[in-house]
């Protein structure tokens, strides 16, 4: 155990196609999680988060960029030299009906990833089977089901088990109660923070839910068209936001409190297509706050508190200034690539 | 509840003990009973549940679009007045003046609005066509008025984006087009059935705002289906929430949230990952409803009775009719008083 980081991406990059569609999923992204550490990545469609997931799994390559996982770079490997790295580091996925294989039992499910590592045989097989049905909140029997048999929630606590089989030191958790009704997300959510608390892996939690990410992580990562907006703690990005899309994202998220709802402010305009990114900073055809200088240059993180950064040159504004005037506007937006 | 013809105070649209049956192989189910529900003029009337709930079968039967013929409705009454202040019972109406109706006094708009749009025409000629068979203007016209339109919708540069393919455009524009469409007809009901779900929280905020904008320049009444309840706490004047196919509560907007009687409304706000709690340890968790929704349906009394933390002995065995509260609250439970 060090104080290293278990992760670390440095000018992270991912181009999908080729001029003149070349998409700019991800660009420049550097960041790093701690071990043990529940690191939330948060955008709208299109932000890259679930691509800077699967760059971190090597389950897409990257286009440029760096990729070091407990002090060695993997983002150069070939698979064999990746194989010892696969058992450290598992994924989660959103869909708990196409993430499992619906031919298989469940013993298979999660037996798959024992065999793939040489983990366990015969009966220590099954009783590690049983083991992490238990962990998740399953049972022994459950094992020689297949996977239409059970609820999405329980799906779910499926996938998890497959994912602990191999005791990973990173899990990468892509939307995982996205598809979820909204009391077995909150059986889901809790399940995995017991996990955490209990083993003690890093988690890298994607969602386009804040309040979700804001309840799970301890630090988070704001997204927006493939490029860090805002970086911090989670008290900090959440109680003291400074980047304008944070801010917005904060407002516009719905509150199930219905005195809330008059404070609400809009953005305007849509997301911009990822082919075609705004020059400078990729927010600003959308940010009340824009100036002719944000089209000019990319904005640079800067630091604004203890590990907290921005993606912004007006960091300055007061926060109150944001969005003067502009509640419930009659009309969008016509911003210019707004489409 | 009898009111005279006409009166303000009488709902636009009276649900009243609605069942509805579907015919599988294995006999027949009754996804939905007892459902009793109101919308009044100009209001917004929010129906959520979780999956299997029975909202969107409810919305269905509203719109006579059950599908046939395994889908009738069973029992009850759906009382819509008139412009004409007619009271008609829509359960039994001929194809002709259901279709008729459908339209015109009542719209609707869904969660994928490409499954609704006709992929070979542009927007402004599938907008233009409805307003030809509805007032009957010639193409020219109709086109000017299917583009006049696009700007009420708020739409940037409608003019040219009339000439748009469905694809062409984004998810939030594609759901404008489907609300210009449902508001071409000058419909006095509009269903919204998850019309946001799809979309990311910001262009969310933007649809939201433009359906509440419509429904007050037009008087027009909303019945809003979903299962978010920060989407209710913005959008909704009164709130009826089911579960296993039946209404368990019905209540203004603020009461709902401030002061729920139904166990499973106040479980159901309490699993919000916004309600979290801190626990013992320090650990935010959030509370979480044990148990799934499919044992429900074979409860032979309260449906939620084997979930719910207030069960006593009768709950199991007797099922609980739906009667007035406090404050205009509705309540299928045996013990609200209690509680």
């Amino acid at each position: 155990m060090t104080n290293d980081p278990l992760v670390r991406i440095r000018g992270l990059t991912k181009h999908f196609g080729k001029a003149p569609a070349l998409v700019h999923a991800v660009e420049s992204v550097d960041f790093s999680i701690a071990r043990g550490e529940m690191l939330g990545l948060v955008g709208e469609s299109g932000s890259g988060k679930s691509t800077i997931g699967r760059m971190i799994l090597r389950a897409l390559d990257v286009t440029a960029g760096e990729v070091v996982f407990d002090g060695t770079p993997i983002h150069a490997m070939s698979q064999r030299q990746l194989k010892p790295f696969r058992r450290r580091m598992q994924m989660v996925f959103q869909d708990p009906y196409a993430s499992l294989n619906p031919r298989l039992r469940v013993r298979d499910i999660v037996g798959e990833a024992l065999d793939a590592h040489g983990l366990a045989r015969g009966a220590a097989r099954t009783a590690r089977i049983t083991e992490l049905l238990e962990i998740v909140g399953l049972q022994a029997e459950h094992a020689d089901r297949f996977p239409h048999e059970f609820s999405g929630g329980q799906r779910q606590r499926i996938g998890i088990a497959r994912a602990l089989a191999v005791e990973p030191e990173l899990i990468v958790a892509d939307e995982p109660v996205s598809a979820l009704d909204v009391s077995v997300q909150a059986q889901v959510l809790n399940l995995l923070q017991d996990l955490r608390a209990r083993f003690g892996m890093a988690m890298l939690f994607i969602s386009h839910d804040l309040d979700v990410i804001e309840l799970m992580c301890d630090r988070i990562v704001v997204l927006y068209l493939g490029r860090v907006m805002e970086i911090g703690p989670t008290d900090a990005v959440c109680g003291d936001p400074r980047h304008p899309y944070t801010r917005a994202l904060l407002e516009t998220s719905p509150k199930p409190d219905p005195d809330a709802r008059r404070t609400r402010n809009l953005l305007q305009g849509d997301i911009p297509s990822p082919v075609a990114p705004p020059s400078g900073c990729v927010f600003r055809t959308r940010c009340p706050q824009a100036i002719s200088a944000c089209a000019e240059a990319v904005p640079p993180l800067r630091r604004v508190g203890a590990g907290h950064a921005i993606a912004c040159i007006r960091q300055e504004s007061p926060r109150s200034e944001a969005f003067e005037g502009r509640a419930y506007p009659s009309s969008a937006g016509t911003d210019e690539g707004a489409d | 509840m009898t009111v005279a013809l006409g009166a303000v105070s009488e709902p636009l649209l009276a649900i009243r003990d609605l069942a509805v049956t579907f015919r599988t192989e294995e006999g027949d189910t009754t996804p939905v009973r007892g459902v009793d529900l109101d919308v009044l003029e100009g209001r917004t009337t929010a129906l959520v549940g979780e999956s299997g709930s029975g909202k969107s079968v409810t919305s269905l039967a509203v719109m006579g679009l059950l599908p046939r013929p395994a889908g009738r409705i069973a029992a009850g009454s759906i009382l819509f007045r008139t412009a004409a202040g007619q009271r008609l019972d829509l359960v039994g109406l001929p194809a002709t003046e259901m279709r008729r109706l459908r339209g015109n006094a009542i719209a609707m708009i869904f969660q994928e609005p490409m499954t609704s749009l006709n992929p070979v025409l542009t927007v402004g000629e599938q907008i233009a066509e409805q307003v030809r068979l509805h007032m009957g203007l010639p193409r020219a016209a109709a086109f000017a008025r299917a583009v006049e339109m696009l700007g009420f919708v708020e739409i940037p540069d409608a003019r040219r984006r009339a000439t748009d393919y469905p694809h062409q455009m984004s998810g939030g524009m594609r759901q404008r087009v489907m609300i210009a469409l449902a508001m071409s007809c000058n419909p006095r009901l509009l269903i919204a059935d998850e019309p946001t779900t799809a979309l990311d929280v910001t262009i969310q905020a933007q649809i939201l705002a433009l359906i509440d904008r419509l429904r007050r320049d037009h008087g027009m009444s909303v019945l809003f289906i979903t299962h978010n309840l920060g989407v209710v706490a913005e959008i909704a004047d009164h709130v009826t929430v089911m579960y296993a196919g039946e209404v368990v509560e019905s209540a203004p907007v603020r009461d709902l949230f401030h002061r729920p009687r139904h166990p499973y409304t106040n479980a159901l706000i309490d699993c919000l990952p916004a309600r979290a709690v801190r626990a013992p340890d320090g650990r935010k968790i959030v509370r979480s409803i044990p148990g799934t929704v499919a044992s429900a349906f074979a409860a032979p009394g309260c449906k939620f009775a084997p979930r719910c933390v207030h069960a006593a002995d009768g709950c199991a065995t007797r099922h609980p009719d739906l009667g007035s509260g406090v404050e205009g609250h509705a309540i299928r439970c045996l013990r609200w008083r209690d509680l």
